[in-house]
């Protein structure tokens, strides 16, 4: 180790050999070096590192309060049919419901496509459009998209998010829960390879299950392994496709509408 | 691959409390649950630093393990894994002590 001291103004640090730095700066204007031949001083900071995103999320949250909307954050791997979910899901809510989305892709409109003429109000948000191809919404992504939302004439915003399973879970956007789609395809260990998503979550759709009987794939061990890593998390089984459980999906999204 | 965008987060941190001073070394504490890759976070902070202010400075990853302490058994845990799960009784009634670390811890100064 280097020498480590203490200054008058309380910071401490340690100046271990090999950073090639001058200690014979003069480092007047940088905390009391008084008796010391010093290098840098090291000043304290103890701040989150992503807590600019959380106060963009927080004033989207106070927007998303006085417009009196409830939403949800929905994530999901690439492929899991997040798109197709909410296709079934506005059929089913359109009448009763007033639904918006946002819809986050780093590059096209081709999920925005699917999803217009369906009584919803979409919202695109191009990840590669000025955001540097973004792998996930952020909070300062999400607000670029609310002017485009009548958010004071909706119930519920649902945020269709990069198809993603890491970055997207760190980034809140302000939503009130998140949710995430799986497919039976993706394989029983992914809980355990992806914690930060499936610890995120109040919701796992576990979709696909139409496709069960041709797959190797082990319901219970999934179902354990998501347990394990997020115990009390909920769970609905579904077949975007033949629209098995879809109701049961909506019921959830409904209830939050309600809460 | 988040972290380019942590990157900039941190730098802006950095240049926040930084004061005018030239900025050597920013130490940054990543827990295990939050899936950053400190060896891409050190390679993006070289790639997003250059020409700046902060070109040239040292990010410094200290990586913190995730633990958890068993409310049944009282055992604690190094978790190798990402479940929940107590290693002396297998009891999933466990509180999580670390691991979600997600923090600019200091920075090192010198005169610019």
């Amino acid at each position: 180790m280097g020498r480590f001291h203490r200054h008058a103004d309380g910071t401490a640090h340690d100046h271990s050999g090999g950073d090639g730095h001058d200690h014979d700066d003069d480092h007047r204007d940088v905390g009391d070096h008084s008796g010391y031949d010093s290098g840098p001083l090291r000043v304290e900071v103890l701040e989150r590192i992503l807590g600019e995103n959380d106060r963009t999320a927080a004033a989207n949250a106070e927007d998303f309060a006085s417009a009196g909307v409830s939403v949800v954050n929905l994530m999901s791997s690439p492929g899991a049919g997040k798109t197709l979910l909410l296709q079934r899901t506005l059929e089913r809510l359109a009448s009763t419901t007033r639904v918006g989305i946002v819809e986050g892709d780093i590059e096209t409109s081709l999920d925005a496509d699917r999803l217009t003429g369906l009584g919803a109000a979409v919202s695109l948000v191009n990840t590669g459009n000025g955001f540097g191809g973004e792998c996930h919404l952020d909070a300062t992504m999400v607000r670029s998209a609310l002017p485009r939302l009548p958010l004071a004439d909706l119930d519920l915003v649902i945020i269709e998010n990069v198809g993603n399973l890491v970055c997207p879970a760190e980034f809140a956007v302000g939503e009130h829960t998140r949710a995430m789609v799986y497919s039976v395809t993706e394989g029983e260990e992914k809980p355990l390879k992806y914690p930060v998503m499936f610890r995120a979550v109040e919701m796992v759709v576990v979709n696909k299950v139409d496709l069960l009987p041709h797959l190797d794939f082990d319901l219970d061990l999934f179902l354990a392994n998501l347990a394990d890593v997020n115990p009390g998390v909920r769970t609905v089984l579904t077949s975007a496709r033949t629209g098995e459980g879809v109701d049961a999906w909506c019921a959830w999204l409904t209830g939050i509408t309600d809460s | 691959m988040h972290e380019l965008s942590l990157c900039r987060s941190i730098a802006g941190i950095a240049g926040d409390h930084s004061a005018g001073h030239s900025v050597e070394r920013v130490r940054v504490r990543i827990g295990a649950l939050r899936q950053v890759v400190p060896e891409t976070l050190v390679y993006c902070w070289g790639v997003l630093n250059e020409g700046t202010d902060l070109a040239g400075s040292t990010l410094e990853v200290e990586h913190v393990p995730a633990a958890i302490d068993c409310t049944a058994c009282g055992a604690h845990t190094l978790l190798m894994l990402p479940a929940l799960r107590c290693g002396t009784c297998n009891s999933s009634d466990v509180v999580l002590v670390s691991g979600e670390e997600f923090l600019v811890t200091s920075l090192d100064l010198t005169e610019a």
